[in-house]
């Protein structure tokens, strides 16, 4: 009895296993036909951390993919074919992001990778992809991802990078003669934050005055707090990312610093604004790559907005968020440019491309990939100041788009 | 580096481990007295903050938050005990922490799919806002406000396990079940109210934390290993350890911010190993 139970398990386990085969479009079924139209569809796959300190900001950007994706589907596909996302938890883990890459590329066989949210996570899938000869447009800051030591053709950086933050951001937040002191998370992204600040206050003529680093994720700053406020800085930087941001933020605020000095961060997240309430992010500073005011001054910020509240019951999209359509959306409009998803084309079509689907033209800088961008300065508005519920911000300023805010070819170690 | 600066940070690490003390006590109170290692300990400290916030909200007053919401998930704490650890007492003690485990993704599900994955703003009382001038620097009233509220706690819990029946019974049941039920005491009643207390403790420790946090569903992942590490230092099962170990720690971390802060989660773990090395049950840890 049993046994006949069991056989009867295992035929219909095997044959669950074939279906599966069959609609991943598996070789070993012998009928090219099924998996042909299988093939047809161009996946993307989409690592970011759904769990962890980013989560918020990981989901609003799987949120603008999808959207990206469905607007293409809409319209026919692209050469016709269908795109799929596949989304996977990299964990805000380096090797979590590079395991479900890898699986992504053997296992799913997808086209093309856009994601990680994370500059230490996107070094990580970088790797992988670059090692396999896959596209990976990588939609979160770093600096090291331009330089030539992690650069390959396949390596491209939608999202804004430390250096061009930070130097918007200092240009109009920091002034000649002030005190610096800077409070940053002690990994890629904080290191790579300093770094753009501190060049950014030498052209300025401004001054360092201390930094401190704090583990990634600590959930209190409490500690650190006398030790910034006895450097007795006029701005205090905090480059940090996701809920540190919120956290730090509020905590200084706890402590009585913004009496004493103007704070100041690489890039002002819309979710952490909304975690901590006006009154603790009044009259902070800092960068974003989106807002979605913007479409107040831009056709395609609101088609892109438009599209996201039909597809979200109203919400907005928020500046990481904007990423996943943003990225998406250039690489999928190269891949109806190359009339498909090979992979030499479309790498010729992302270096061709100029396009503006939500924060005006971009395009991808030749020799290193960076897309070259609208960087935009953001101001925290004080509660009565407020027009609406997601009018968290005012832009202080929208500085175009220009290569000579990017470092230059050469010092990436590009040949001339 | 100043004296003022070192009197200071050595203030602030007493802030902290207050801070820590209060999210370690729940969990070192259900082990000490239940032997049951709750893994469930930080996401009810995450229910805490999120209760709390519900009915200041639905009060208008953070002072309600504070009082109800411990009391609730205090009671929704018995209902666990009752329903699902009470079925594993006498078995491995993996059973209860793989329950409470579970329980923990459990509980952090449901918060996101009530109250979203986004944090929520928990806004500090208005009569505890600012900060306050302590002749050495300035700290923020909410903070000394939290000290306060260990304090009166732990002479509370002091004064009832020490100073009364109750407490005795307590003592005795953790010390020797089977003497006690022998004796006539329903011990199961005991455990419950125990289990109870443990879990209110935890959500207390989240409602004091939400105004100095950002409140959501995933705060209370960290906590769960904070309270551990205090936990263990101070000795499986000892309230006095947990008390010196989250001083200890708060202060071990706020020294380390003097010249290295990046340390500052690490050197909890290394003063962990550093103790148990010298003290393998901790620093108050019963001898077998």
């Amino acid at each position: 009895m049993s046994d006949k139970i069991d056989s009867l398990i295992r035929r219909k386990i095997s044959r669950r296993a074939a279906l599966v085969g069959l609609s991943a479009g598996a070789s070993f079924i012998a009928m090219p036909w099924v998996a042909r139209a299988a093939d047809d569809t161009i996946r993307i796959g989409f690592p970011t951390p759904l769990t962890g300190p980013y989560a918020a900001e990981a989901k609003d950007q799987v949120k603008s993919a999808e959207l990206a994706v469905k607007l293409v589907n809409d319209k026919g596909g692209v050469a016709g074919r269908k795109v799929e996302l596949l989304v996977r938890d990299g964990k805000l883990n380096g090797g979590e992001a590079a395991t479900r890459t890898l699986e992504l590329i053997e296992k799913d066989k997808v086209h093309a990778v856009v994601g990680a949210l994370s500059s230490a996570v996107q070094l990580a899938v970088n790797e992988v992809t670059r090692a396999r000869g896959v596209i990976y447009v990588s939609i979160s800051q770093s600096d090291t991802i331009n330089e030539v030591k992690d650069f390959s053709k396949y390596t491209f950086h939608e999202a804004l990078n430390p250096h061009m933050t930070t130097a918007a951001v200092a240009r109009h937040a920091i002034k000649k003669g002030n005190k610096v002191a800077h409070l940053v998370a002690d990994y890629a992204y904080g290191h790579e934050m300093l770094r753009g600040f501190k060049r950014a206050l030498t052209t300025i003529g401004a001054e360092s005055v201390g930094e401190l680093l704090h583990p990634i994720g600590a959930p209190d700053y409490s500690t650190l707090m006398p030790r910034l406020r006895a450097m007795k800085p006029d701005v205090l930087c905090i480059s940090n990312f996701g809920r540190d941001q919120a956290n730090s933020i509020k905590q200084a605020a706890d402590f009585g610093m913004k009496q004493q000095m103007k704070i100041v961060v690489p890039v002002l997240l819309h979710n952490q604004r909304l975690a901590v309430g006006p009154e603790v992010f009044e009259g902070v500073v800092g960068g974003a790559n989106y807002y979605w005011e913007l479409e107040q001054q831009l056709p395609s910020a609101k088609a892109f907005n438009d599209a996201f509240r039909a597809a979200n019951g109203g919400a907005i999209p928020t500046d990481y968020g904007a990423y996943g359509f943003t990225g998406i959306s250039s690489l999928l409009l190269a891949m109806q440019a190359a009339g498909g998803p090979d992979t030499d084309k479309v790498v010729a079509a992302l270096e061709g491309l100029k396009y503006d689907v939500a924060k005006g033209a971009q395009h991808y800088r030749k020799c290193d990939h960076q897309s070259v961008q609208s960087v935009l300065v953001l101001e925290s508005k004080k509660k009565a100041d407020m027009k609406s519920a997601n009018d968290f911000f005012k832009i202080v300023e929208n500085e175009k788009p220009s290569e000579d805010v990017l470092r230059s070819c050469k010092e990436l170690g590009f040949p001339a | 580096m100043d004296a003022e600066l070192i009197l200071i940070q050595l203030f602030s690490g007493v802030a902290l481990g207050a801070i820590l003390v209060i999210t370690a006590l729940g969990l070192s109170i259900i082990f000490g007295m239940l032997g049951v290692v709750n893994f469930a300990h930080g996401a009810l400290f995450m229910v805490g903050a999120y209760g709390g916030l519900w009915v200041a909200s639905l009060t208008g007053s953070f002072w309600w938050g504070l009082l109800v919401a411990p009391i609730m998930i205090g009671l929704f704490g018995m209902i666990i005990e009752w329903l699902l650890v009470r079925p594993l007492y006498g078995r491995s003690v993996d059973d209860p922490l793989l329950l409470t485990f579970g329980l923990s993704y459990v509980l952090v599900e449901a918060v996101r799919i009530v109250f979203g994955n986004d944090g929520i703003p928990f806004p500090t009382p208005s009569q505890l806002t600012g900060v306050a001038n302590l002749g050495i620097g300035y700290f923020p009233i909410y903070r000394l406000f939290v000290i306060v509220v260990v304090a009166v706690v732990l002479l509370l819990l002091w004064l009832a396990l020490e100073k009364t029946k109750f407490g005795l019974i307590v003592r005795a049941g953790a010390r020797d079940p089977t003497i006690m039920r022998v004796l006539g005491v329903n011990i199961s009643k005991v455990w419950l109210l125990v289990f109870g207390v443990g879990v209110g403790l935890a959500a207390l420790g989240g409602v004091l934390a939400g105004p100095m946090r950002t409140v959501n569903p995933e705060m209370g992942s960290l906590v769960l290993i904070e309270a551990f590490v205090v936990t263990v230092i101070g000795g499986l099962g000892s309230l006095l350890g947990s008390v010196v170990a989250g001083l200890l720690v708060g202060i071990a971390i706020s020294m380390t911010a003097l010249f290295a802060p990046e340390l500052g989660t690490i050197v909890m773990f290394a003063l962990m190993a550093l103790i148990l090395l010298v003290r393998p049950r901790g620093l108050f840890g019963k001898t077998a």
